[in-house]
């Protein structure tokens, strides 16, 4: 299996260690609540070194970009970063990404780790015009640091003005000495702060710096479970969950990175549009428990007389609310705000209502 | 981790404590580390007489759900509902503040099958 470069810090800091798309990965430290509920009062630390990173070069990057995902990426300037999705030429979703524009020639794509395989053939399959493509997944580690006080901490060891850069965009500059370090302001848990990316070398300098200068905030180290409940708190789709390869983002609730802009022509617009056009007969929503239970992936959601309407796709409790929360994709007709629906939890079934999302 | 030497342990990491005939019930200090923070206990056979080995509850964690076995027969005689409001206790105190449920135990013989803490710890650390 593989490991990040953080992976022998994980142990020594007694992270309960799970098998991660692969990867020996840190699933919690202190406690998923706990971690949670430090990153979204102050600031946490996420090893997110399995991501995979593709580069996108030469003078044909924007126009494969714009055939390969659903989202508008000519409206990106160089230092703006982008959520998108690669459909996959059967109305379905590929995978979702981040894509970040460093040059006009020089993009970087920010793939799940679970899927940077399936992306890279993916990719090399619909490379039709010949951009030059690079997979850099194994070179590259990522951090992010996220919460309130993740600007104060890590202003302490930079000197890029970290106020000014803006949700969505990144500059490259100096972390803790190390000069090439990508400084996003980006992170899939709704609490402000960064993501860090550079090469494996520098992970042990970087760990340490970092937590060092978050040390007077309270800093803890977060695992892919508080990850997954900050995600979920915020309504944000997790691919393999709320999205794959039989969902469309039109379902998905991610029509706002699916530009049908004239002159973007990319996979599955037509079909895309169509399904817009007519209307789906599903949508994903979020819905909050009213009975006392927990949702979770694969339970049976059923209107008022039993009869099934949908499936779950993520749930959890959330650690801010402290009752059970979910998503999942619901016959369009039951799908409207403030809809009472029950979630099949074991024997019984239990009262929730669809509320609109984030949830915090 | 703590195993404390006076309590009976079952394969499915509940412990037992004898108080007269009532057997105290709870889950220990490895699968409370197993589960993580624990959010909700559901126990509703309060009155039902089970077979050991039968569920007599679940347990939510955060990430996941575990179903709760009766380690010896009887009628479930009493829940505790303070875990209602504070399921955390099961982390924070599994063998005191964390009890779930008294079992009236019909057949005391069955704690021989049980195992001790001796036993208990070299099935954890397997």
């Amino acid at each position: 299996m593989k490991q990040t470069p953080f992976l022998s810090i994980h142990k020594s800091l007694g992270a309960k260690i799970l098998l991660f798309a692969g990867y020996d990965m840190p699933i919690e430290y202190s406690g998923i609540k706990d971690e949670h509920m430090a990153v979204r009062n102050s600031v946490g630390v996420f090893d997110v070194s399995h991501m995979g990173e593709i580069w996108v070069k030469g003078p044909e990057a924007l126009a494969f970009i714009q055939k390969v995902t659903s989202n508008d990426a000519s409206k990106l300037e160089p230092g703006q970063a982008q959520y998108s999705c690669f459909p996959n030429g059967k109305g379905g979703i590929v995978d979702d990404l981040l894509v970040y524009n460093f040059e006009p020639e020089k993009y970087m794509l920010v793939v799940n780790a679970a899927n940077i395989e399936k992306d890279w053939n993916w990719l090399v399959s619909q490379n039709s015009m010949g951009a030059v493509l690079e997979n850099a997944s194994d070179r590259i580690a990522q951090l992010a640091i996220q919460g309130p006080k993740a600007v104060d901490a890590l202003q302490k060891i930079t000197s890029v003005n970290l106020a000014e850069i803006k949700y969505y965009t990144f500059v490259v500059g100096d972390i803790a000495g190390i000069d090439d370090v990508i400084i996003s302001a980006t992170g899939y848990t709704g609490a402000g702060g960064f993501e860090f990316y550079f090469y494996n070398e520098h992970a042990p300098t970087i760990w340490e710096a970092v937590f060092q200068a978050g040390k007077e905030f309270g800093i803890k180290p977060a695992g892919l479970g508080a990850r997954d409940t900050l995600r979920l708190e915020m309504g944000f789709c997790l691919y393999g969950n709320d999205i794959d390869d039989t969902t469309s983002p039109v379902e998905a609730g991610l029509g706002w990175i699916t530009k049908f802009t004239p002159g973007k022509n990319f996979i599955d617009k037509d079909y895309f549009l169509k399904q817009k056009e007519d209307g789906v007969t599903r949508r994903l929503r979020g819905f909050k428990m009213i009975d006392r239970g927990i949702p979770r992936h694969g339970y049976q959601i059923t209107d008022a007389e039993g009869n099934e309407i949908g499936i779950v796709t993520s749930g959890s409790v959330s650690p801010v609310l402290g009752i059970g929360i979910g998503m999942g994709y619901v016959k369009k007709e039951n799908s409207a705000m403030g809809s009472q629906i029950y979630i099949s939890v074991r024997n019984k079934k239990l009262k929730a209502e669809i509320v609109k999302m984030p949830f915090v | 981790m703590n195993i404390p030497e006076d309590l009976k342990y079952t394969k499915e990491h509940e412990w037992v404590k004898m108080e007269g005939d009532m057997a105290v019930v709870g889950i220990t200090d490895y699968a409370q580390g197993e589960l993580g923070d624990v959010v909700f206990v559901e126990i509703e056979t309060v009155g039902e007489t089970l077979e050991k080995d039968e569920t007599f509850g679940t347990v939510e964690a955060v990430k996941t759900v575990s179903d709760l076995f009766m380690p010896l027969s009887g009628e479930v005689a009493e829940k505790n509902d303070a875990l209602d409001d504070e399921p955390e206790s099961i982390n924070k105190d599994p063998y005191g503040a964390g009890w779930m449920i008294k079992i009236k135990a019909s057949d005391l013989s069955e704690l021989d099958g049980l195992l001790d803490a001796e036993a208990y710890k070299g099935l954890v650390e397997e």
